[in-house]
């Protein structure tokens, strides 16, 4: 390839990795607004029901939540480190640090899962089979945990389905090259969500401590 | 992937960083419920958020239109929310 080939080439996928990268900031955007008006919604019944928001962060497991924020931030450390092993073209650091998102993800997945099936066992689950005591409510504060906490987990799904995708895609028998643009951009996403739940953190555990 | 880690130490600066303000966000709640906990809670969120944006995003290296498309979606949020906040703090 000459020069001035080579020269237009990078140039061509330099403005396909900034229009990716538009694009995916375009859809977090969005994303910002969906779970904007759950926010406002925690935030304009916080201020109208602040004893039962107190209560409410009480019956969470602090050691639990603060674990699972543990967990996130350590996940999004491995993405940053694998997006540089991406772009760096190491294949086996790259698998290496997406297993160890992925797994990561997992292991969040599963910690909420507990404390759902927990919550649910005390009676704190909203609706008729609601049996707690605590402020009237209490169920609000819960509708909330498990609407903006579950719409976050299915968010974590999705997320450790895309990085199964980037192993995929990743893998070395598909003979194709390490797919640095594809790991930039579920990066994004995969930061985005851990980005959510930093603010849910202080919203649900520290709430009334 | 030793070689990784070595050759991106400000990675791992950046988590030290994190879960350094995830230990005094958590150590709140060790002292008396104050006014002053949610504020400290939720500014300690928007730095970890900040963070995460800014480097493990990379916003830092990249260049204005990124970062005004980052904006966007907090600057519909802020009139969500001030729009809100003007009906509901005022009945």
């Amino acid at each position: 390839m000459s020069p001035a080939l080579a020269e237009r080439a990078a140039a061509e996928a330099e403005e396909r990795a900034a229009t990716n990268r538009l694009g995916m900031w375009t859809f977090l955007a969005t994303e910002v607004m969906f779970f904007g008006g759950m926010f406002l919604a925690y935030g304009i019944y916080r201020s109208a029901y602040p004893a039962a928001f107190a209560a409410g962060g009480r019956v969470m497991e602090l050691g639990w939540g603060t674990a699972n924020t543990a967990v996130l931030l350590v996940s999004s450390f491995f993405m940053a480190l694998g997006d540089r092993a991406a772009r760096a073209g190491d294949r086996k650091a790259l698998r290496l640090c997406l297993i160890l998102v992925a797994l990561l993800g997992v292991a969040f997945l599963a910690i909420k899962g507990h404390e759902y099936a927990a919550k649910i066992g005390e009676g704190l689950i909203p609706g008729r089979a609601f049996r707690h005591p605590g402020p009237p409510q209490l169920p609000l504060f819960m509708t909330l945990y498990f609407a903006m906490t579950g719409l976050h987990a299915l968010h974590m799904i999705f997320g450790v389905g895309a990085v199964g995708w980037l192993l995929w895609r990743n893998s070395p028998r598909r003979g194709q090259a390490v797919p640095v643009e594809p790991v930039a951009i579920v990066g994004l996403y995969w930061h985005f969500v851990d980005c959510i739940w930093i603010f849910l953190y202080p919203l649900f555990y520290l709430v009334g401590r | 992937m030793k070689h990784l880690l070595r050759n991106n130490r400000d990675l791992t600066l950046v988590l030290a960083a994190l879960l350094a303000l995830l230990t005094a966000s958590a150590a709140t709640a060790l002292f008396p419920l104050a006014a002053w906990k949610t504020p400290f809670s939720l500014g300690i969120a928007a730095v970890k958020a900040a963070l995460v944006a800014a480097l493990f995003m990379r916003l830092r290296e990249h260049g204005g239109l990124t970062r005004v498309f980052a904006a966007a979606g907090l600057c519909w949020l802020a009139i969500l929310a001030v729009l809100s906040a003007a009906d509901y703090l005022t009945r």
